[in-house]
């Protein structure tokens, strides 16, 4: 049995322990925001804040995670309102949107580490893909949350 | 919605140019305070309630309290049509868009309903210009008859009534009601004409740049997708087709999973093997990957890209080519000349790859059937899934979600047809998901295509006469579209046809091979690949015959005012001609598609050491007319990203009849460091058609980021993808 606190909610997980969190948050917590979309780290539509850093929750086994405190999209900002889904709506960053919660996950824990990052910061820490190539938005919008952050 | 709305287009029309014009970024600009009123959806666009109280018609429902509901008949990919073709309806409703709400149309309606909701697809950036005329037509029907309705009650002429922000007014006496007390008079009256629509020049409404109404729900993790059904008592499969296309489940020994928790069994189809599970799709997929499947995949399994490359190649000279145009006397005009070229250009196969994986959820029971998956035609997905299951059509339930991308891959049915077969053997609701590998290799492929070019030119070194042989397979065959054999199938040989250059003797072949690998329409079919051969061809000539690639199209589009609008824009926008570092390089291209004209300026920096940057690429779009401009311009980004993911990555290799890629390691797709500075300038020309949006940004990226490498390095990229070509100095 691990323990984990999802979004605020203390959860006793009882799987395979290789189980990796992604499933465990889609399919047997049923918090679906968080997207299945390579299953080996590649592309980013799954990551969440595990103890406040950004994972691929893909590849993540829920076994090593006894004790640890999970964030996914669902438990970001009560109503919608994180700077950085703030910037996200004001941009209008998404298209077809499926790529968008890990993106956002993965900018809100890259935001935390660097305050007012430059393009090249984000071109390193930012590798997340959008198969839409909502990046020209995506990048404003960065550099928006950043500033809604500071003020 | 304003009184004021024309002025209000015209004054932010200016302003989008203006910040364009200033180098800056045409999205972005902040919204009215008005447009902050948006319309909603709900997070879950389908609504298991296909008839709504207050109904007006199929489209329309009015409430008491004035909220509206629009039913949106397409489906949203992405490409922001949901928002769009309800905008178009507003426009002739006259009504208050924040008190629009929109969900689905429900294809099991449509079918009890003779097709009340007409085409349900999205493809071909069909989905406003095939709807506008029709959408237009819903809105202004229910309009006269919310005018109707008031002038019967008030006893005067509807003439003197008209209808603005859902309310209608009796002009000569003030009188008004708003559409909430007209709606239950106005659903049964029957108009003796349906009424003209608006001219563009008469819209009000439209083209506006307003947010998506999907917008919020994508930001907060609550949009539905296919993948997120959840069905009580659902088990979930995963399932492994045999990777070399038409080969046979020959036998598979299922006794390595005995006593593994929670699988509820291995299901066994024709061509695939799959393995149900409760509690998690990771119990199913990690069990499947336990398996070792044989396969008979008879003669294609020895199949290779070299061979096919081989083949198709050597179908250049075959003497049994289909004409699909033929201006002038091309074999004269290349004896009399006095200057060849000649090129062969090849392209690979490419997997669609959308972020959601394919997925499909069924709850099979014996006189219904319920199916969640997000599909570009709900439509043929419901006719489908009753041939799957063996159910009268009525009796089918397409519940269509948020798709997460389609680029034309999400209306083959093949993933509903498995997860139908999976649960008629284990009888309980089924969540199929295939992994991102079985996605790949499962594709119905952008075809293969070779394109052998000749061209004569006159003294002036401007081309006289070119021939264009297209070697490709058949996208109509695979999909059972029937086509005369005698004609070009147009994806075969689009942009190439249609290309818009006054050469007087042209001449386009197309010779269609199919080999065992499935093709299927792809983001722009044909011109996402073509528009490289040809546009880099027909730089080839002009820097042999030492002209600007750019003077030369302007020369060989004279007399095509619309055409050379856009490609001066491109120009001008992407400061063609300015100098540059050494290393780096220019290149432009244009095509027509969708009815639509697109111009591309790409500036690359190629380092010593071969390593490539696209640093920037200017785009300049003539889509006729537009509905919401912001999203226009969302789409002509993401044409450019999709069309340099392929550009510069994609190529699905062929070993031993299978595809050899399988996720996103191997088949490689832009990230926000590879992704250029992409300006879009938008100059929408009017007249009668309306051309497509999702579609013709995609063509010309390929061709300017070619000619770019060639005016940096000297290098001419003539197979795709570039990162084959060893670009070291």
């Amino acid at each position: 049995m691990i323990t984990i606190d999802v979004n605020g909610v203390s959860r006793q997980i009882d799987i395979e322990p290789d189980t990796p969190l992604l499933w465990v948050l889609r399919d047997v917590i049923g918090l679906t925001g968080t997207k299945f979309g390579c299953g080996i780290a590649q592309c980013g539509a799954c990551t969440v804040h595990i103890n406040g850093a950004a994972m691929r929750s893909c590849s993540v086994p829920i076994g090593a995670l006894d004790g640890a405190k999970v964030v996914t999209i669902e438990g970001l900002s009560p109503d919608n309102n994180h700077p950085v889904q703030r910037a996200w709506i004001e941009e209008g960053v998404p298209q077809c949107g499926y790529c968008q919660s890990g993106q956002i996950m993965a900018v809100t824990a890259f935001l935390k580490i660097s305050a007012r990052p430059t393009d090249a910061d984000i071109d390193a820490n930012i590798t997340n893909i959008c198969r839409c190539g909502t990046y020209e938005a995506l990048r404003r919008a960065i550099h928006r949350a950043a500033d809604l952050m500071k003020s | 919605m304003r009184g004021a709305g024309a002025a209000t287009f015209n004054r932010r029309y200016f302003i989008l140019t203006a910040v364009s014009a200033a180098g800056g970024l045409l999205v972005g600009i902040t919204a009215d305070p008005d447009d902050a009123r948006a319309a909603t959806i709900a997070r879950q666009p389908w609504n298991d309630n296909d008839s709504a109280p207050h109904e007006i018609d199929a489209w329309i429902a009015i409430n008491p309290d004035d909220s509206i509901l629009i039913r949106y008949q397409r489906s949203e990919m992405g490409q922001g049509s949901m928002t769009a073709l309800p905008m178009i309806i507003a426009e002739e409703l006259q009504c208050d868009w924040s008190k629009v709400r929109i969900e689905y149309a429900s294809a099991n309606r449509s079918v009890r309903e003779n097709r009340v909701y007409g085409d349900m697809f999205s493809h071909g950036s069909m989905s406003v210009r095939q709807s506008q005329k029709k959408m237009q037509q819903v809105g202004a029907s229910a309009r006269e008859r919310l005018i109707a309705a008031a002038a019967t009650r008030w006893h005067v002429a509807a003439s003197e009534c008209v209808a603005v922000q859902s309310v209608v007014t009796h002009r000569p006496s003030g009188r008004a009601l708003r559409y909430g007390q007209l709606a239950a008079d106005a659903a049964k009256i029957k108009l003796a004409a349906e009424p003209a629509i608006k001219t563009p020049a008469q819209f009000t409404f439209i083209p506006r740049s307003i947010p998506r109404v999907d917008l919020v729900h994508k930001t907060d993790g609550s949009a539905r997708f296919g993948m997120d059904a959840q069905v009580p008592g659902m088990v979930f499969a995963a399932i492994n087709a045999c990777p070399v296309r038409g080969g046979k489940l020959k036998s598979v020994d299922e006794s390595v999973l005995s006593g593994t928790p929670g699988i509820v069994g291995v299901v066994k189809l024709e061509n695939a093997v799959a393995v149900v599970a409760t509690g998690t799709f990771w119990r199913a997929k990690r069990a499947l990957s336990r398996l070792q499947p044989e396969w008979d995949v008879g003669a294609a399994g020895s199949v290779d890209s070299g061979q096919l490359s081989a083949q198709f190649r050597s179908a250049l000279t075959e003497p049994k080519a289909v004409t699909a145009r033929n201006d002038g006397d091309v074999e004269r005009a290349f004896s009399d000349a006095t200057r060849m070229f000649e090129a062969i250009y090849e392209t690979p196969y490419l997997s669609h790859s959308p972020m959601e994986p394919m997925n499909a959820t069924v709850n099979l029971q014996p006189d219904r059937l319920d199916v969640w998956v997000g599909t570009q035609d709900a439509e043929a997905a419901l006719g489908a899934a009753a041939r799957f299951s063996g159910l009268k059509p009525e009796q089918v339930h397409i519940h269509n979600a948020f798709l997460g991308g389609g680029f034309g891959r999400r209306d083959a049915n093949d993933d509903i047809a498995q997860a139908i077969a999976i649960a008629k053997v284990v009888k309980q609701p089924v969540k199929l998901v295939w992994t991102r590998e079985e996605d790949t290799r499962q594709d119905r492929f952008r075809p293969h295509a070779v394109v052998g070019f000749k061209a004569a030119v006159d003294a002036k070194g401007m081309p006289i006469a070119w021939s264009m042989r297209v070697v490709t397979s058949s996208i109509f065959q695979t999909v059972g579209i029937p086509f005369p054999a005698d004609k070009a199938e147009p994806p075969a040989v689009d942009t190439l046809e249609s290309n818009g250059y006054e050469v007087p003797n042209t001449r386009v072949e197309v010779l269609l091979k199919n080999t065992h690998l499935p093709v299927w329409f792809y983001r722009a079919p044909g011109g996402n690949q073509h528009v490289f051969a040809i546009e880099s061809f027909l730089d080839e000539i002009a820097s042999a015959s030492g002209i600007d690639p750019y003077q030369m199209r302007r020369k060989l589009l004279r007399g095509k005012p619309d055409w050379l609008k856009v490609l001066d824009s491109a120009a001008e926008k992407g400061d063609w001609g300015k100098p540059l570092p050494r290393g780096s390089g220019r290149g432009i291209a244009i095509c027509t598609f969708t009815d639509s004209l697109c111009a591309q300026v790409a500036e690359v920096t190629v380092k010593p050491d071969g390593h490539l940057k696209v640093n920037r690429v200017t785009v300049a779009l003539d889509t006729r007319h537009m509905v919401n401009p912001q999203t226009v311009v969302e789409q002509a980004q993401s044409s450019v990203i999709f069309g340099l993911s392929a550009a510069l990555y994609g190529k699905i290799t062929i070993k031993d009849g299978a595809a050899v890629q399988g996720n996103f390691d191997t088949y490689r797709m832009v990230r926000l460091a590879d992704a250029p500075k992409i300006d879009v300038h938008l100059m929408p020309s009017g007249g009668p058609v309306w051309g497509g949006a999702g579609e013709p940004a995609v063509p010309p990226v390929a061709a300017a980021v070619a000619n770019a490498i060639f005016a940096a390095t000297g290098k001419r990229i003539r197979t795709l993808p570039i990162t084959d070509t060893d670009l070291r100095s």
